[in-house]
């Protein structure tokens, strides 16, 4: 027994991930180097929490979602999930958990949607009254009706998306890691999918873990975030304090009627002008509403558009404040437009 | 512990042939295609004994065999690999899924690796290769005029068998090489195809250490040579003596316990390293 | 012109960055040319003359098959895999409406990856064959100068059939037994399991005239210096022709497949 109180699902003690990377230094000579993916990450997540994992790549988000699922064994540190250690119980955790790969569909190609999930049915022995539940359930949130008897390789990629999610969580996981599960999508599924999510992790206490690239995605369905950098957790808190701590703005690109002098409102700076086009940066976590209205009021506007801060660019903010390294040429990430 | 085998293997082949249902339901999706390959493949695998039988137009015997003879030896491996390949035949796969990422598709599932690796894209017209050579194993039978005792005729399906056993084997332990070397999988070829080919023609066409390492290192002779000289009543051109030939379900089994050990190092080496 | 050079460059590249898969199939095409070359020392142990050649030159013939397995991928593989790959999943359609040719371009990459293979895979065996067995090699630098031109003209051919094999996964969506099926039918009448010279009677000239021929038996037969003169021009010849009348047909298959996607949406 490891004494796994409810409210601690998933426990992260000193994790650490280290590979032995060789590497051909000239003609048979061969250089062996460690690399810490992932260097020593403590954390705590209580049952029924949605929790937004991200960072820049190569930070070391999928070699900690390796080694919750138990498919990496780590190198140090103590790992639990639901009281059970992944690598050792690989296939007896398996039955509790959920696995999302974004890049990577799980379903049968040649054969209709509803094969897959027969298949899953089985190979999870899910009574048959309770597959028939969730197998509804999933079908009206996530609109896959039409979808069931079509063959998986004429689903557009948002629909396999969906038809993913729905296999990953027909045997009632009581935690669904999903790796980039909107990258890619179109926008209408991308709502779908952040809908279904809210909904299961309300109604069926479904324990999230997310990694995405997509800002949005942690917004509606976070409240708490962890940022990970170089293999270590550099933030753990709620999305706001993010904002904060990233000092991260949204843009709104306005297009004038003609040229003028850079717009002057109280709260937002014009960082660009370009011709009747100006860019406003204004704090991410404050309503674009009362600038829009303000600009529409004193200006002739013609267009315009928010531009949702990049993940990347918080994470960037956080990790290199401006002014204080040259972050394009340090190791971390490098795009820092706006 | 024994329970636990028990149940793991039972799960393992459940899993296995619900695998192995839907690739076979998605092979009949498209059925035309189906029969066209499965009687190609039936045609195309037997252009191996066409050659054999080309040889034996411009010759008498080969090796000091005559063409039922060189059939028998070629019936009985084809069967046996047919067997292997027909069960894990997808093995050479283990190098790409390990570089695209998709074990690890495989790995949060609650089933046995090994059968899902096992039953990836299973094929059912590799049944073509079996019926072949088991058409020209009866053909061989009928022609040779063999002195048919109990223990000879026990023999031929425990050859088949074993011969089966051990192709799988050094199937499954290509496969675990993959985990290391996960672009050297033309390296079991050498050994699953390359010995298919080595066992149709006769053990005497070969060089001694050609012999030995088939007997001793790497034991493919217990496929088929080594039962089969019992049988046609021929000498063991190392001098062993004919009853070796029933030692074959023993090295098969022997086969399969080294090649299971190396399969849960191989994965083991893949979870700790993921690469 | 300058993309396909490149694209041929990138192809030899791509193929090179795999040592541990060129090393595998060095040992497995060693232990195939052993296997093979012990049966037809058996052979010809019987029939020394048999099909105008002595055994020297049948064991040459083993470890030149072995050395031109990869080069003309006669067992198939290559860009194929690629091709059929993309067919199936739709990608094709991206390729279609880019501004190069589809064969050409495709063409291009194999013909860098089979100069890497012939480098990578082709010397090794042969030398490793030559130090077991007693091999015949050329004693002349332009049997040497033919037998590369003849093995440009057989990697040609083994890309056109292949392309029409590739292709064939626009109707089939499975292609992979036909692939397979395609390999053994080349494995036998290319030559590489018993040379073409030693099938008898009509199936042995019916044999020397399909396009497989080109692949293995006529650069085996030139290495060997069995074409002289008028004979290696016609040997050419043979090989260009069916270049020639394979790629054509890849063409058109190439236009009927585009019309398919383009009019059912791949």
């Amino acid at each position: 027994m490891d004494g796994c109180a409810d409210d601690d699902f998933i426990e992260l003690d000193g994790v650490e991930k280290v590979f032995q990377v060789r590497r051909r230094a000239g003609l048979l000579r061969r250089e062996r180097r460690e690399v810490r993916a992932v260097d020593g990450i403590s954390f705590r997540v209580p049952r029924g929490e949605m929790v937004g994992y991200i960072g820049p790549n190569g930070a070391g988000k999928s070699t900690t979602i390796k080694m919750l699922t138990g498919i990496l064994v780590p190198s140090g540190g103590r790992l639990r999930v639901a009281g059970i250690d992944p690598s050792r119980e690989r296939t007896r955790l398996a039955r509790r958990i959920g696995v999302v790969f974004g890049q990577r569909t799980t379903l049968w190609w040649d054969l209709p949607l509803r094969d897959s999930y027969a298949l899953v049915r089985r190979m999870y022995r899910i009574p048959d009254g309770r597959y028939r539940e969730n197998l509804d359930r999933c079908v009206e949130l996530l609109d896959l009706g039409a979808l069931l008897e079509v063959p998986v390789r004429q689903l557009s990629l948002g629909q396999r998306m969906r038809g993913d999610i729905a296999a990953a969580l027909l045997h009632d996981p009581e935690v669904l890691y999903l790796d980039e599960p909107t990258i890619g999508l179109d926008v209408v599924s991308k709502a779908k999918v952040r809908e279904f999510l809210r909904e299961v992790n309300a109604e069926q206490g479904t324990t999230v873990l997310l990694t995405t690239h997509d800002l949005t995605d942690i917004e509606q369905l976070c409240e708490r975030v962890m940022v990970i950098d170089h293999g270590r957790l550099v933030y753990d808190g709620g999305l706001a304090g993010l904002h904060a701590v990233g000092e991260s703005e949204r843009t709104l690109v306005v297009d004038l009627e003609r040229e003028l002098p850079p717009i002057e409102i109280p709260g937002c700076r014009t960082v660009r002008v370009e011709g009747p086009r100006q860019w406003l940066a204004f704090p991410a976590g404050s309503s674009a509403a009362p600038l829009v209205a303000a600009v529409a009021d004193g200006y002739p506007l013609v267009d315009l558009s928010v531009r949702e801060p990049d993940i990347e660019d918080v994470i960037a903010r956080m990790l290199y404040p401006a002014g204080k390294t040259d972050v394009a040429s340090g190791p971390g990430p490098t795009s820092l437009s706006v | 512990m024994a329970e636990s085998l028990r149940s793991r293997a039972y799960h393992g082949v459940r899993a296995y042939l619900l695998i192995v249902g839907m690739w076979v339901r998605s092979t009949m999706a498209y059925r035309t295609s189906f029969l066209i390959m499965t009687v190609g493949n039936f045609a195309a695998t037997g252009l191996d004994f066409v050659v054999i039988a080309l040889m034996f137009s411009h010759v008498g015997t080969l090796g000091g065999f005559t063409l039922p003879e060189v059939a028998f030896l070629y019936g009985t491996t084809s069967t046996a690999f047919g067997l292997a390949d027909l069960i894990l035949g997808s093995m050479d796969r283990v190098g790409r899924r390990v570089r695209d990422g998709t074990m690890d598709t495989l790995l949060v599932r609650p089933v046995p690796i090994l059968a899902q690796v096992a039953a990836d894209r299973f094929a059912l017209r590799r049944l073509g290769r079996i019926s072949q050579g088991l058409l020209l194993l009866v053909w061989s039978l009928v022609r040779l005029d063999i002195d048919w005792t109990v223990d000879r005729v026990l023999l031929v399906p425990v050859m088949l068998l074993s011969g089966g056993a051990i192709f799988g084997a050094v199937f499954v332990a290509g496969g675990a090489f993959q985990f290391w070397a996960n672009d050297a999988s033309e390296v079991q070829n050498s050994f699953t195809y390359g010995g298919n080919t080595l066992l149709q023609y006769p053990p005497t066409v070969f060089g001694r250490e050609v012999l030995r390492g088939v007997t001793f290192v790497i034991p493919l002779a217990f496929v088929n040579w080594l039962p089969a000289l019992h049988i046609l009543r021929r000498d063991n051109p190392l001098g062993l003596p004919g009853q070796v030939g029933f030692a074959a379900p023993l090295v098969a089994l022997g086969c399969c316990l080294l090649a299971g050990l190396l399969w849960r190092r191989g994965l083991r080496s893949y979870r700790s390293t993921g690469s | 012109m300058r993309l396909y050079a490149a694209v041929t460059m990138s192809g030899f590249r791509r193929y090179a960055t795999y040592r541990v898969a060129t090393a595998a199939g060095i040992f497995t095409n060693t232990v195939f040319g052993c296997i093979v070359a012990y049966t037809y020392m058996a052979l010809w142990d019987q029939r020394p003359h048999l099909g105008g050649y002595d055994l020297s030159q049948a064991l040459t013939f083993v470890w030149i098959g072995q050395a031109l397995l990869a080069a003309v991928a006669l067992l198939g593989g290559g860009f194929q895999e690629e091709l059929q790959e993309r067919i199936r999943s739709g990608d094709i359609a991206v390729d279609l409406y880019r501004p190069v040719d589809l064969q050409l371009w495709w063409l291009a990459g194999d013909l860098g990856r089979a100069l890497f293979q012939l480098l990578g895979r082709g010397i090794a065996p042969m030398v490793l064959g030559s130090l077991v067995f007693e091999l015949t090699l050329p004693r002349s630098a332009l049997t040497w100068v033919w037998f590369l031109l003849s093995v440009a003209l057989a990697v040609c051919v083994g890309f056109a059939v292949r392309y029409l094999v590739a292709l064939s996964a626009f109707w089939l969506l499975d292609a992979s037994g036909i692939s397979m099926m395609s390999g053994l039918l080349c494995l036998f009448f290319s030559g590489m399991i018993l040379p073409l010279n030693v099938f008898p009677g009509e199936l042995g000239e019916v044999a020397r005239t399909l396009p497989w021929a080109a692949m293995l038996q006529v650069p085996a037969d030139v290495f060997l210096g069995e074409h002289r003169g008028l004979g290696l021009v016609r040997a050419f010849a043979f090989q260009a022709g069916w270049a020639a009348v394979l790629l054509a047909a890849g063409r058109v298959l190439q236009s009927v497949a585009t019309r398919k996607v383009v009019v059912q949406g791949g």
